[in-house]
């Protein structure tokens, strides 16, 4: 009888954070929502938590006070090596029966996607994924979680109004992180795993990390981008060269990625990477909604295109009509020149 | 091998429709497909099972009409569907649909795997795959790129992550949910289509799977919907720029520079 077991939403309190962690080390998304939850907590007078679970997770422990947590939660054994969701999903569910926090926040990224879904089914409670907008109604003290649907077509606005803790995955790049302060202090709780955590363990065989591709993408300040206008795999070529020229990383549209021209890890887009480069370049990319949601906060958006009118003609801050063909290698030749 | 591959039915196109009741989708007079993602998931059950030898189960919960996709998985070669399909399933969220097809795989008896998409184009929300797998208390592996083995009940996949990827070996069963490079869905063949049309779809309803009707439909979804709209256009002056490819290129690297970009 879950859905009329009452809960007492008053013994639920402060902001959770689930940190992410690649090798013990500490990964962006989890300062961006430190930041989110330093906002949320403001807002519901309350203390942050960030939770990190992981082998080496203690090391980084102490540098996250300075971005607005208040407690670190550390669960360092040696049977989390690699990414082993059964485990880490098992503690925390036992953490979140310890502790009730109000809200528990975690990256959308594939590892918190494949994680948090595992939790909060244990946890009896609402999960909204990929939110691009967290806020607390000031009638009620909810979690108001925003998140584009139907392609980016829509955006949602859900709540959990009888369960507790409320969870969301959030966007990388999406929140800011706090500028450090380090006279912040807070405080270290350590935990342990029990035997009745690890009974579902992975065996990792290889991990194999990669600078090529996504991260490269994610980390750009400066992203060429291309859609079906650049007709197929020679396109791309251009564009890989026009992006080494200006040290920026290829990013590419659905249609394009769909086409085979270019990898999945370049795709810019929903089902895609969101971007936030300070230069973006579409080139022969339309701009349907679906790959506008995944780079429309880049600072600048240059677009090239035959066509004037597509929407990404439209939206960007600088828009060129013409051949794409014959105008980037011009593009390449006068920054050459400087 | 005893496979479910879970499959969605969406709608073609991406205008969604809300009800303003309920701010769930509104799924009728739409024309729908089988989620993109679930076709990957389809067709490596049917290579597995022409490996491994065994059974492919097309499961899916929605209206009458998403039977449709089951008769389409069946031509893509599963063995048969079942549709779960009953007005207490309405308005699940991901934690109601994930126990109700759990639910369903323990109905079914002796699973070995289970294989989603790895996210389905309408909600996007890549929950149901690890939601079935802590339903049902098994291992689970997401973001599958590729299945490198299964041998002596133990399965090994590549997982894809942002910065890479990792091999690991899990126990059956268990739940995957794959991305779309794990292989190139076949074209249904002819003798599939006649075996979709002649197959007998059962539809069950809670009572048939032993479910407890207060965690399906609205009732069950601890998630609401309080408000839907479009999403905010970005406010911009474009400017314009025309002219000799060597024109166009002289006007936009003075302008980059101007604003400090390169």
């Amino acid at each position: 009888m879950i859905a009329k077991t009452y809960i007492e939403k008053a013994e639920y309190r402060n902001i959770w954070v689930i940190g992410e962690l690649l090798s013990g080390e500490i990964q962006p998304v989890t300062y961006e929502l430190i930041g989110a939850a330093r906002g949320l907590a403001d807002a519901r007078q309350c203390e942050v938590w960030t939770v990190l679970i992981g082998a080496g997770a203690g090391a980084g422990a102490g540098s996250l006070f300075a971005y607005g947590t208040d407690t670190v939660v550390v669960v360092d054994d040696s049977r989390l090596d690699g990414f082993q969701d059964e485990i880490e999903a098992k503690v925390l569910v036992r953490l979140i029966k310890k502790y009730k926090p109000e809200v528990v926040l975690c990256g959308a990224t594939t590892r918190g996607r494949a994680l948090i879904p595992r939790v909060a089914v244990m946890a009896n409670c609402g999960l909204t994924a990929d939110c691009t907008r967290l806020s607390i109604d000031p009638e009620n003290g909810d979690l108001l979680q925003t998140r584009p649907a139907f392609g980016g077509n829509i955006l949602a606005t859900i709540r959990c109004p009888d369960h507790r803790p409320q969870m969301a995955t959030v966007r990388p790049r999406v929140m800011k992180a706090l500028e450090p302060d380090i006279s912040r202090v807070g405080r270290i709780i350590r935990e342990g795993i029990l035997d009745t955590d690890a009974d579902k363990m992975k065996r990792i065989i290889e991990i194999f990390h990669s600078r090529e591709g996504a991260l490269n993408l994610s980390d750009a300040q400066v992203i060429i981008a291309g859609g079906r206008g650049m007709k197929g795999p020679e396109g791309f070529r251009l564009l890989k060269d026009f992006a080494f020229r200006v040290g920026g990383a290829v990013g590419a549209s659905r249609a394009a990625v769909d086409s085979g021209w270019i990898p999945y890890a370049h795709q810019v887009g929903q089902t895609g990477q969101t971007v936030q480069a300070k230069l973006y370049i579409a080139c022969g990319i339309s701009g349907q909604i679906q790959h506008l949601v995944g780079m429309q906060s880049c600072e600048t958006i240059v677009a090239i295109d035959k066509d004037p009118d597509t929407p990404m003609m439209q939206m960007a801050d600088i828009a060129i009509v013409g051949d794409i063909f014959e105008i980037i290698p011009e593009i390449m030749n006068e920054l050459a020149k400087s | 091998m005893k496979i479910v591959v879970c499959i969605k039915q969406v709608p073609a196109s991406n205008d969604a429709k809300i009800d303003p009741e309920t701010k769930r989708i509104i799924r009728e007079g739409q024309k729908a497909i089988m989620n993109p993602f679930d076709t990957y998931a389809l067709e490596e059950g049917v290579r597995m099972k022409e490996k491994y030898g065994g059974e492919v189960i097309a499961l899916t919960m929605g209206p009458p009409k998403a039977e449709a996709v089951l008769r389409e998985a069946i031509s893509a070669g599963a063995d048969r569907g079942i549709l779960l399909s009953d007005r207490v399933f309405g308005g699940s969220d991901t934690w109601a649909t994930s126990y109700a097809l759990a639910r369903a795989i323990e109905k079914i008896g002796d699973v070995d795997l289970v294989i989603c998409g790895k996210q389905a184009i309408d909600g996007d929300t890549a929950q149901v795959g690890p939601g079935i797998a802590s339903h049902l208390d098994w291992m689970q592996a997401t973001y599958v790129m590729a299945v490198d083995s299964i041998e002596d009940n133990n399965i090994t996949v590549k997982r894809m992550h942002e910065d890479g990827y990792d091999v690991c070996e899990l126990r059956l069963p268990a739940v995957l949910t794959v991305v779309k490079d794990i292989n190139t869905p076949r074209v249904p063949t002819l003798k599939g289509r006649l075996a979709a049309q002649k197959s007998e779809i059962p539809v069950l309803k809670p009572e048939d799977i032993g479910a407890d009707p207060d965690k399906l439909g609205l009732n069950g979804s601890p998630t609401r919907v309080v408000k839907t709209q479009p999403p905010e256009p970005r406010q911009t002056d474009t400017l314009r720029i025309e002219g000799s490819p060597r024109e166009c290129a002289q006007a936009l690297v003075r302008e980059l520079k101007f604003r400090g970009l390169v």
